[in-house]
């Protein structure tokens, strides 16, 4: 337990614990008689408002009994759970510990559930009513933050409901994806490319590609250039989804489509992640996840996942 | 007392309780104790076994966080009514106090209900006053050994039922029928029928007068709501003053000593208010009774207020006092808090609604410069039936959900609905705009919430 820079704490919150508790039933006993003049009369003797005053009688026993037992109470509370400085009581007790049984209680209530799924084949799963139900509430708590509550991402974040895939749409490649996580990686190639001029045409090249309007001259021109990218996104600039290079033919763009923003991403290049949740999720959990975000691209059995 | 040389003498701070022998009453205020008991029992014992709909009528469901109440049922978002019903008890305990004292401890409160029904027990099993105090006074022998056994065994099986009834507020009764007859009670279950009959045996058997004096909060600071007009419990010394034995009293009363031997706190209220008098009114059954027997008119000891008996008002002159600045404010609150609780309660939707934004984009643009934001609605169902809802949004010209507005609930659910919203860029302004989404049960158009929210479009 490092809560304390040096030992000296540790003996400082023990002792003034200690003491704070052997104070309170040293007052309590010394309190517990009074010694008073004979004769000193059925009051304390104090006044108050000119004629309020306080008579002497005695409180019941066992609530003296009672402020001895929270006494020992909080000895024996003591000895089992931490409260003494780094001192972690005989119980071993934990908060870390209490989190842990919590998760097995859950582990034991819904495993079996999970279980049954994962023995499934992912597209058996994604026909299974329920389990899309399971699906959709684990995507809104653990997958909407980035790719949005109707899956459909953002600026850097793909769309999971088209059927254009950086990686590959099958619901193994999914599955995947979702346990080990990907990099996507493209290399800035503005100095493999040459000048400011190159660039803009090579970008002219690629929005032609997806028939975007375009100045001929500059795609022309562009596509001379566009050799140093076809090790990745292919010749025909179709992509590879070996390699996550995204398909530069579809009107799908990961960070925009505009002549400037290609431009950019050429310059500079682009790093993208996707997290790993296999250690935080567990495989019976991210194959469920799995099979409700292949669903959400290819409706089959029963209603569509909403 | 001599003033020679000045001795000190110990005061001990703390003292054993010294055990109390109410005498049993009979008569009006006895009756309508006894009436008390029985429907405050048959009400704390009873309601765990109503039904409602095929479920138990009442059932306080933490697990699950819901609270069955008849045809309602309330989810955590409804503590609001749990915060305005105790306000509520406790302005009618403010204005029950300040008209008639502490009459809820001498005739409702469960300490004295409970006291009440273990001190008739004691009566079968140990006899009268006189025999009880022989009994206590008397050698251990067999005799003793079976009475006190007896009566604790009963007791005890007394305050287990009180502890089951009351785990059958929170666990459906058929459940713990079968895990109690099969042994299988869950720890919890098992923990809080000891606990509370544990508290009905202690309470009721052993501490009973000392929790009023001792332990209870309201015993505190019910004086605050105490004036000059409030009904309590009152000997009347001018009547009854000078006292002595009968024949050679001069004042009615002949100090027979009744009114302090029925009192279950064990205090003589000849001697005025005290903080102990719990308004039961034993003692003016007892007295009455007397005064019956030596022909001198009732009242002796009687409900009055201190100015009546400084005044000697009539019982119509006290009752006039009655709507005095105190009570009717009291009322007025009473009223006020109450009727809206009542309303609130009665124009509830069952059905909540809760939007949240997606906060991953601030606002995208499709397709023709339409712009589209995302949210996510958090539908709760809080009828027991399942409804189809339809979503609507409106609050910009041509706003419309891009996605299906139709959603399915079962009872007594929820689930998270996403939902994407379009509108064209013309006619809404770039920042927030207010928008606000509905959404209608299909089968019943009365069934509706609506719920405010803000639609984002980006700069161009």
């Amino acid at each position: 337990m490092a809560d304390f820079v040096n030992g000296f704490w540790d003996y400082y919150i023990s002792i003034i614990t200690l003491l704070s508790i052997f104070g309170c039933g040293i007052l309590l006993w010394s309190q517990s008689k009074h010694r008073v003049k004979a004769g000193a009369g059925a009051t304390t003797g104090h006044v108050w408002d000119e004629d309020l005053t306080e008579l002497n009688t005695p409180m019941p026993r066992w609530w003296m009994w009672l402020f001895y037992m929270t006494i020992v109470f909080a000895l024996c509370y003591l000895v089992l759970y931490p409260g003494l400085g780094s001192y972690a009581g005989r119980l071993g007790w934990k908060s870390a510990g209490a989190y842990q049984s919590e998760l097995k209680q859950a582990e034991a209530e819904y495993g079996p559930l999970f279980d049954k799924y994962a023995k499934q084949d992912l597209k058996t799963v994604a026909a299974d009513p329920q389990a899309r139900q399971i699906g959709e509430r684990l995507f809104l708590t653990y997958c909407a933050q980035c790719h949005g509550s109707d899956a459909r991402g953002g600026k850097g974040f793909p769309n999971l409901t088209d059927s254009d895939w950086l990686h590959g749409g099958e619901p193994a490649t999914i599955k995947a994806t979702i346990m080990h996580g990907r990099t996507g990686q493209m290399p800035p190639m503005g100095a493999a490319l040459g000048s400011d001029k190159d660039i803009e045409n090579v970008a002219h090249y690629v929005r032609s590609l997806s028939d975007l309007t375009t100045d001929p001259i500059k795609v022309a021109f562009g596509k001379t250039k566009f050799a140093a990218c076809a090790a990745c996104h292919g010749a025909d600039g179709h992509g590879n989804q070996a390699l996550g290079a995204p398909n530069l033919t579809d009107k799908v763009w990961l960070y925009g489509g505009s002549a400037d923003t290609i431009m950019e991403t050429i310059r500079k290049g682009r790093t993208n992640t996707m997290p790993a949740f296999e250690a935080f999720l567990g495989e019976p959990k991210v194959h469920v996840l799995a099979a409700y975000v292949w669903s959400l691209s290819n409706e089959n059995g029963g209603e569509a996942a909403k | 007392m001599s003033d020679a040389a000045p001795r000190e003498t110990v005061i001990k701070m703390y003292a054993a309780r010294e055990e109390i022998y109410p005498r049993e009453t009979k008569g009006r205020y006895a009756s309508l104790r006894w009436a008390c008991v029985w429907l405050t029992q048959i009400v704390f014992y009873g309601l765990p076994w109503l039904r409602w709909n095929d479920r138990q009528a009442i059932l306080f469901d933490l697990g699950a966080r819901k609270f069955y109440i008849f045809g309602v049922v309330l989810w955590p978002q409804d503590f609001i009514y749990l915060a305005a019903l105790l306000i509520v008890c406790a302005f009618a305990l403010f204005l029950v106090t300040a008209v008639a004292g502490r009459v809820w401890c001498g005739f409702a409160c469960p300490q004295t209900v409970y006291t009440e029904i273990f001190m008739w027990i004691e009566r079968r099993i140990e006899g009268a006053r006189s025999a009880r105090i022989r009994l206590d006074r008397q050698p251990w022998n067999a005799d003793k050994i079976a009475r006190k056994g007896t009566k604790h065994a009963a007791w005890f099986a007394v305050a287990l039922w009180t502890g089951f009834s009351f785990a059958g507020y929170f666990t459906p009764m058929s459940t713990l029928m079968s895990e109690v007859s099969a042994l299988r009670l869950g720890p919890w279950e098992t923990f809080w029928i000891l606990f509370y009959a544990l508290a009905t045996y202690g309470n009721a058997g052993w501490l009973r007068e000392q929790v009023c004096k001792y332990m209870c909060p309201y015993a505190r600071f019910q004086s605050s709501m105490f004036d000059k007009d409030t009904l309590i419990v009152t000997y009347d010394a001018k009547r009854g003053e000078p006292r002595g034995a009968l024949g050679k009293a001069q004042g009615d009363c002949i100090d027979c000593g009744m009114c302090v031997q029925v009192c279950p706190t064990g205090i003589d209220i000849r001697k005025g208010l005290q903080y102990e008098c719990i308004s039961c009114a034993a003692c003016v059954d007892a007295c009455n009774s007397v005064m019956d027997k030596v022909e001198r008119p009732r009242g002796l000891i009687r409900y009055s207020t201190e100015q009546a008996l400084a005044r000697g008002w009539s019982s119509a002159q006290v009752r006039a006092r009655l709507l005095r600045p105190r009570v009717l404010i009291y009322t007025t609150l009473l009223a006020l808090i109450g009727g809206a609780l009542g309303a609130a309660l009665a124009l509830r939707t069952p059905l909540k609604l809760d939007v949240m934004r997606d906060r991953g984009a601030m606002g995208r643009e499709v397709e023709d410069g339409v712009i589209e934001n995302v949210y996510r609605l958090q539908v709760m169902n809080t009828a027991e039936t399942a409804h189809t809802f339809r979503i609507s949004v409106s609050g910009l010209p041509s706003i419309r959900l891009a996605t299906t507005d139709m959603t399915k609930l079962d009872g007594a659910s929820a689930r998270a609905v996403a939902v994407r919203v379009q509108a064209p860029r013309e006619g809404a302004k770039t920042g927030s705009n207010r928008i606000e989404f509905g959404l209608t049960a299909v089968d019943d158009p009365g069934l509706a919430v609506t719920e405010k929210a803000v639609f984002i479009v980006p700069k161009q």
